[in-house]
């Protein structure tokens, strides 16, 4: 999953999604995730970039992770990535 | 260059809770860069607060209501334009529109313009002819039946499930739960606005906006669409917000196109939970949020005047996403002289 490109992520956590004139506010650790998810990096790499950074187990994370990621889409701030064939 | 000053007249000064959009429109007005302005405010009631607005309104006269009759509307414009020799006036309630429209030939050939939609265009979009206009230029609209009997409510349930939105011809909705819920409004918004009421299907979403204005051939002018932030008690937009949504602007240009609408407008829209848009409402002029168009880049007002005086104007392109409006109520101190000026004399 990647985040939608129209959708707006201010440094200090606003998200603001054009199409439907929605606010939200996420905290820093949101701001690197949907930071992660724009350049299209995979759960995996999501995954590795946090654990490398901050002191939790991969369960704990994995677990906020998908919660954070059902909150996106549930929100219609996510798009798949493209498939490439090549 | 200098350029030209014009006289131009609006109505719908009430910069109230349930705001005219008469103080917008001239705010939009005195931006123009086409030309300057002396604005003349035509007012029904003498606290009207845009009356007393004078760096904005030059001068104020009061008109008689729309049940008065044309003739006395035209007889008290022969008189402010004799005075104020006006070029254009501006009409910004829905129930004055059908007697300016009426008029509109008849004050051209003294100079005065204006830009409005057609009597057929007026009376097509009526809410009480919504599925009819949903029909026939295929556009999604909720299911409605107009009533005039209260006697008619009981079979609603067969038709209708609760929720259901009970309007007025011209102003209004409330959303009843039950059917004695359907007769109290019944009986409030009948005894406000006359009958029909309209029974509307309730769409669960989102309501958003677009406010544009179309040439009268089909063409989009301009066009701009927002989501509402902060609703009042009354429905109101106290907050909102400019929004890109491609759907919606293609609705709004199959609006223009398939009925060559000509005039300002705001359509309002209802988006269910799976993206499916809805029009619940054709309102025939600018709305009392149009200083957000001006804001994101389209002054339509100034546009609207440019089509009024034959000019031609150049469709606007885009507009500034994510630009928000948020209005505010503002107490203005007014000497007694000026309220008895314009209550005893109609004029101030």
């Amino acid at each position: 999953m990647k985040l939608k490109k129209n959708v707006a992520v201010s440094e200090s956590g606003l998200l603001f999604n054009p199409v439907t004139g929605e606010s939200f506010s996420v905290n820093p650790i949101g701001v690197e995730i949907l930071n992660l998810l724009r350049e299209e990096n995979t759960d995996e790499q999501i995954y590795s970039s946090i654990l490398a950074k901050y002191s939790t187990d991969k369960s704990t994370f994995e677990k906020d992770y998908e919660d954070f990621i059902g909150i996106l889409t549930h929100n219609n701030l996510l798009e798949k990535h493209e498939e490439t064939n090549a | 260059m200098k350029k030209q000053t014009l006289n131009i007249a609006v109505t719908a000064l009430n910069a109230i809770d349930s705001p005219g959009p008469g103080v917008s429109v001239i705010r939009a007005l005195k931006e123009a860069a086409s030309f300057d302005t002396r604005i003349i405010g035509l007012s029904y009631e003498s606290l009207e607060p845009g009356i007393y607005m004078h760096d904005l309104v030059d001068r104020t006269y009061s008109i008689p209501y729309p049940s008065a009759g044309i003739d006395s509307l035209f007889e008290r414009l022969l008189y402010i334009h004799e005075k104020e020799k006006l070029d254009v006036i501006i009409p910004n309630f829905d129930a004055e529109l059908y007697p300016f429209i009426k008029l509109e030939h008849k004050l051209k050939t003294m100079g005065i313009h204006m830009f409005l939609p057609t009597l057929h265009q007026f009376e097509e979009r009526h809410k009480v002819n919504l599925n009819d206009f949903g029909k026939k230029y295929g556009i999604s609209v909720p299911k409605s039946k107009v009533i005039y009997d209260l006697n008619t409510v009981h079979s609603l349930p067969s038709e209708f499930s609760f929720p259901m939105i009970v309007k007025g011809k011209f102003y209004d909705a409330s959303i009843a739960y039950s059917i004695e819920q359907v007769k109290s409004y019944f009986n409030k918004i009948s005894a406000k606005w006359g009958l029909p009421i309209i029974i509307q299907e309730f769409i669960h979403g989102t309501e958003f906006n677009v406010t544009g204005l179309g040439d009268g051939t089909g063409k989009t002018i301009a066009a701009v669409p927002m989501r509402k932030q902060y609703i009042t008690d009354k429905g109101k937009a106290w907050g909102g917000i400019s929004i890109s949504d491609e759907k919606m602007l293609d609705m709004t240009r199959k609006f223009l196109r398939t009925t060559k609408w000509r005039g300002g407008f705001e359509l309002e829209l209802m988006k269910n939970k799976d993206g499916e848009l809805y029009l619940l409402e054709i309102n025939p002029r600018l709305p009392a949020w149009i200083y957000l168009a001006v804001g994101v880049g389209q002054n339509i007002p100034e546009a609207l005047v440019n089509l009024a005086l034959g000019k031609k104007v150049v469709p606007f392109k885009d507009y500034t996403v994510g630009k928000m409006f948020v209005r505010y109520s503002w107490d203005m101190i007014v000497d007694r002289e000026e309220f008895e000026q314009i209550s005893m004399y109609g004029e101030l």
